[in-house]
């Protein structure tokens, strides 16, 4: 069986004059039959992570550490390797608000029959494994509701039978009901021994199906661990703080806002916002190597 | 109190029938249902962003004639969208965005809603969704609207920006006296936001 091992990856994007530091150093395993939460607010670096293991990054991105699937280097491998054998193959992506990734004058029967002629799978079960009736696939991407447009998103993405599937964002804008739903579909694929790698902000949908979640600040994992203890028992200020911002806990935001990746500071990106914060601080932590690793100085 | 007294209202077909809801001011309403039960479309009503079919909208006692363009009180109602970057003109910096209704007080709204300096002189796609709802915040408040609308606001945003959000809002509540309606699927926020909560059902299958 393979695994995705990234390794120590970092991605900067050169604007005029400034660089923008956008991934920082992030290591992460994602075995078969695993979910896996990436949580984080908005703007710290989520999405760009799953965009440069699809190879998706724009030209002016730079990027250095590994992401190895079996023998290849996702990093270092050419568009053609990854279009012929890791998109849709080897590894799925649902795209972050999946009715604008749809084709507007085409079906979604006609695009997902393109996707399964192309990739080498079945449009059918594709479909019913995402819970689409067949009716459904005669719409156009307008017919289709937010929930149902997802349904389409996800059966495309699955339709290869990639080993491990990245779902940005699923749940923006769906309602509980149909958030529910799509999850435990997620876990069920996870439990058929696919691997799932979650990118959310929302700690309730992590918190339903995932494995491990691993909670990023500023470009870095500031802690990872098992959900429940994450979610639980934090013990990176930032991560016990989001965790306490739900509103069924303390409903309190954390203080201050996020640094600009443009300008990161030398030592805790999280230090100037963070109430245990000391003179250590000034010195950036390294995230530990146990089953609950926190990148922390002075940890909760 | 702005009051919608039986709303029927949709796009050539209704999608809401006979809604009646009432916003006093200070207080907190909370609208949820389920996707496509119509919670957006009243509102868009209530915003007087989108006449209805039936149906009157009154705010402080006075009857609403016109909507959208046509309506003289839109004023005294701010809203808030689910999406900041489909609600600011990207051409835009974030404090001329906020500078449209708000003239010289920029500054005071801004610090409001924690915008600090330097990101005001970004434009949308060099902010984070968090940091542009907290612009599309400060400028729905420029003029200390009476009531404020709320369409699914934090859909968006993590935990932490929706409590800071949903503070400033509270903050803003107890010096002006002012009602808000806030629409949400998220039955857990709005358990926690809002001091009573009106539940559309779900709309008959097509």
């Amino acid at each position: 069986m393979v695994n995705l091992e990234i390794d120590r990856v970092s991605v900067r994007f050169a604007l005029g004059g400034a660089t923008v530091e956008a991934v920082n150093d992030v290591s992460l395993r994602i075995r078969p039959g695993e979910c896996v939460a990436l949580v984080g607010e908005s703007g710290c670096g989520k999405t760009v992570l799953a965009s440069a293991l699809l190879g998706f990054l724009p030209g002016n991105a730079e990027t250095t550490g590994s992401a190895r699937l079996g023998e290849l280097d996702l990093l270092a491998a050419t568009d053609q390797e990854l279009a012929r054998t890791v998109r849709g193959r080897q590894i799925g992506l649902v795209p972050q608000s999946p009715a604008s990734h749809l084709t507007p004058v085409r079906t979604a029967r006609s695009q997902l029959e393109e996707a399964a002629r192309v990739l080498g799978g079945d449009a059918e079960s594709a479909a019913r494994r995402a819970g689409l009736l067949p009716e459904h696939l005669d719409r156009y991407p307008h017919e289709l509701s937010g929930g149902m447009a997802q349904r389409v998103a996800n059966a495309l993405a699955l339709v290869g039978d990639p080993w491990l599937l990245i779902a940005d964002e699923p749940t923006t804008g769906l309602d509980r009901d149909l958030v529910d739903g799509l999850l435990d579909e997620f876990r069920r694929l996870a439990d058929d021994g696919h691997a799932v790698l979650l990118i959310t902000h929302d700690l309730a949908a992590a918190h339903r199906i995932a494995d491990r979640i691993a909670v990023m600040y500023a470009g870095r994992i500031v802690e990872v661990g098992p959900a429940h203890e994450v979610l639980d028992a934090a013990r990176h200020p930032y991560a016990r703080g989001l965790a306490n911002a739900l509103p069924e806990r303390d409903f309190l935001p954390i203080p201050g806002q996020p640094p600009l990746l443009t300008d990161l500071p030398d030592g805790c990106a999280f230090a100037p916002r963070c109430a245990q914060a000391t003179a250590l601080c000034e010195e950036r932590p390294v995230l530990t190597d146990d089953p609950h690793a926190v990148a922390c100085h002075v940890p909760c | 109190m702005l009051t919608g007294t039986g709303i029927t209202a949709g796009y050539r077909e209704p999608v809401v029938t006979g809604v009646s809801l009432t916003v006093r001011p200070g207080q907190t309403v909370g609208l949820a249902g389920p996707s496509g039960s119509g919670k957006s479309t009243v509102a868009r009503v209530l915003a007087l962003l989108h006449k209805p079919f039936a149906g009157t909208v009154e705010i402080d006692g006075e009857e609403v004639t016109g909507f959208r363009f046509k309506a003289a009180q839109r004023t005294r109602i701010g809203v808030l969208f689910q999406q900041p970057r489909l609600s600011v003109d990207p051409r835009f910096t974030l404090r001329r965005a906020i500078a449209e209704p708000a003239g010289d007080r920029v500054e005071e709204l801004a610090d409001l809603v924690m915008l600090t300096g330097d990101l005001l002189d970004r434009r949308p796609h060099e902010v984070s969704d968090g940091q542009l709802q907290r612009a599309c915040l400060a400028r729905a408040l420029a003029l200390n609207p009476r009531y404020l609308i709320c369409d699914e606001m934090t859909t968006m945003l993590d935990a932490s920006t929706t409590a800071a959000l949903v503070g400033v809002i509270r903050a803003y509540q107890e010096r002006t006296n002012a009602g808000v309606l806030a629409i949400s699927h998220d039955s857990r926020l709005l358990a926690r936001w809002a001091d009573e909560t009106v539940t559309l059902s779900a709309p008959p299958p097509r």
